[in-house]
């Protein structure tokens, strides 16, 4: 946005070469961004808008219309995230303290490599790890908490005797988020004001109360940030639940059970490529939701941190 | 409530670098005691000693004693924490919380000590804090705004009311008015004036008139060169050392800065 007033142009300030083509490239890439996300989002309703309305067989066999097509999908969608978000957040801000406050740096830097690495495994093999190891070591965790827990709506049961399960795919998600939400809170709790914990510190905090007094408050709005980005990725990996999780059909808390649904990417990547052309348009029209339900989310998210930024502002 | 400070044979490392040796001097109660020296002379590493913020820099480490009230600063069994409760502090640049409101910087030290602080308790220890930093009359009537409002000297004043509202015995000043104007500045030391019938105060200051004017001693430090360590070459009542100084270090620097 260049706002000079109008001047005869004599009498501007030389502008270099440098700044120009520097202004120019980081225009070019704001640019960029927005318009894919346009042409993803022409693309998407394009080729998803037939598949609102598709004779009711291609929703079959769980539903005749595509609400109701998509509604289960969506719903396993967010729950299999919000599960991984709320294992995955508490534990990625636990790891980025102790990296950026707790450990000596000789333990420190490894371990912040090694959870950085976790974030180049490919997903297939998230999804084979979920499937071979961790839902066969989890089955009979399942069947303990159904004996003992079973009055929870959660684990109501009957367990899955595989272990693959919507819990299951949520804590192979969890895995999987935890290196984004780790190294961007890890980074901010760093850039914590070394003014700002020594006040603290002097005042006779202890290093735990330094943390809540000083490093919280500076980084809430980043921490909100990474568990978006998190939550973004967790919404729409595909690979990882469309191996873990066996579908059922139903919407239900029930987390233990094989009666969830699939997540809209796992389906889409499940029945793909043998579609017909309808269904295929009926699958893009469920990525279509998924776009719009991510874009809320992080829009809601924006606006959280905003007002409290705002709040604290006035 | 003050307590004197007796310092003796303290070494201050940072991992292998000794950046002060040897230091040995008797700090008054209920008195105003000014360090003052070169810059890189090691002023900010020694006050920062005194109540073990020192050892929150990694490999940052002390040989020697300082003792409090009879008790001991180093003692394996002494939690730094309660150090720091007992000895406060004011940094060089202010730093109010900046996502706290003024009365909530007010009680935050308190906040730590204990949780349960009753609203009327509260409110009273907040009017005498600030009414005891001289701010009172300038922020009673916005105590719910953001502390990072005001101006630097009046932040400055915020953080010495939030130092005395957990009421310590010593009070440690690191150069509090170099970040102000001189008007704030001759508030602060009109403030240091007030509160040293009730604390320990020491003071780093680069200004020599402003040491001249607010300390009963005055400490000077100085170094051989880059990479030695820092001594403490003469402590004296101040009076005597900006007239006639003891050591010829201490009269070349005075002279040599008043030009
Ligand atoms: N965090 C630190 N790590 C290593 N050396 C430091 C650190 N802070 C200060 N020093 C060194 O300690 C010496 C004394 O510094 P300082 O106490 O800040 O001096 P002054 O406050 O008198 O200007 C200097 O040589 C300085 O380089
Ligand atoms: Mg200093």
């Amino acid at each position: 946005m260049t706002t000079t007033p109008a001047a005869p142009p004599a009498a501007r300030p030389k502008r270099r070469q440098g700044d120009r083509i520097f202004a120019g490239l980081s225009r070019g890439a704001g640019l960029f961004i927005l318009v894919a996300l346009a042409g993803v989002f022409v693309f998407l309703a394009i080729e998803g808008i037939p598949g609102l309305t598709q004779p009711s067989s291609f929703y079959a066999p769980q539903a005749s219309t595509f609400i109701g097509y998509v509604t289960p999908l969506l719903f396993g969608t967010i729950l299999a995230a919000v599960i991984a978000v709320i294992i995955a957040a508490p534990l990625s801000f636990g790891i980025a303290l102790v990296i950026s406050h707790y450990a000596p740096r000789s333990i420190a830097v490894p371990a912040a490599y090694v959870v950085d690495l976790l974030a180049a495994v490919p997903s297939v093999v998230f999804g084979l790890w979920g499937i071979n190891v961790l839902a066969r070591k989890v089955a009979p965790g399942y069947e303990w908490l159904y004996e003992h827990l079973g009055f929870i709506p959660f684990f109501a049961g009957p367990p899955s005797t595989t272990g693959r399960t919507i819990l299951t795919a949520g804590i192979v998600l969890a895995i999987m988020i935890l290196p984004i939400i780790t190294a961007i809170s890890r980074e901010i709790f760093a850039q914590t004001p070394r003014l700002h914990q020594e006040a603290a510190l002097a005042l006779g905090a202890t290093r735990w109360e330094m943390v809540r007094l000083t490093v919280f408050p500076y980084a809430k709005s980043g921490m909100v940030s990474a568990v978006m980005l998190g939550l973004g990725r967790a919404l729409g990996e595909t690979m990882a639940v469309a191996m873990v999780l066996s579908a059922g059909g139903g919407i239900t808390f029930n987390l233990i059970s094989s009666s969830n649904p699939a997540s809209i990417a796992s389906n889409i990547a499940n029945n793909y490529k043998e579609g017909t052309p309808g269904k295929v348009a009926v699958l893009i029209a469920t990525g279509l939701v998924l776009f719009l339900v991510t874009f809320l989310v992080n829009f809601a998210a924006r606006w959280l941190v905003g007002r409290s930024e705002r709040r604290m502002a006035r | 409530m003050a307590k004197s400070i007796d310092v003796s044979d303290l070494d201050i490392y940072y991992g292998d670098f000794l950046a002060v040796e040897s230091v040995n001097m008797t700090i008054p109660a209920r008195s105003v005691t000014a360090l003052i020296g070169p810059s890189g002379c090691g002023k900010s590493t020694f006050l920062r000693s005194l109540n073990r913020m020192h050892e929150a820099i990694p490999g940052a480490r002390v040989d020697g004693k300082i003792i409090v009230d009879g008790q001991s600063l180093y003692d394996p069994g002494v939690d730094p924490v309660e150090v720091r409760r007992m000895v406060g502090m004011v940094f060089q640049r202010p730093n109010p919380f900046p996502t706290m409101s003024i009365y909530e910087n007010v009680l935050a030290g308190l906040r730590l000590n204990n949780k349960k602080l009753k609203k009327s308790a509260a409110d009273q220890v907040v009017e005498k804090s600030l009414k005891g930093a001289n701010l009172w009359n300038e922020v009673k009537d916005r105590l719910g705004k953001p502390g990072m409002g005001l101006s630097g000297g009046q932040q400055q004043r915020l953080c010495i009311a939030r130092a005395i509202a957990v009421e310590p015995q010593v009070l440690l000043m690191d150069e509090p008015c170099s970040a102000l104007d001189p008007i704030s500045t001759s508030a602060i030391e009109d403030l240091i004036h007030e509160l040293k019938s009730e604390y320990t105060i020491v003071i780093v200051t680069h200004n020599m008139q402003q040491a001249a004017r607010v300390s009963e001693d005055t400490a000077f430090f100085n170094i051989a060169g880059t990479g030695k360590p820092g001594k403490l070459i003469e402590m004296n009542p101040t009076k005597k050392i900006f007239s006639v100084p003891d050591e010829p270090a201490t009269e070349a620097y005075i002279s040599g800065r008043f030009g």
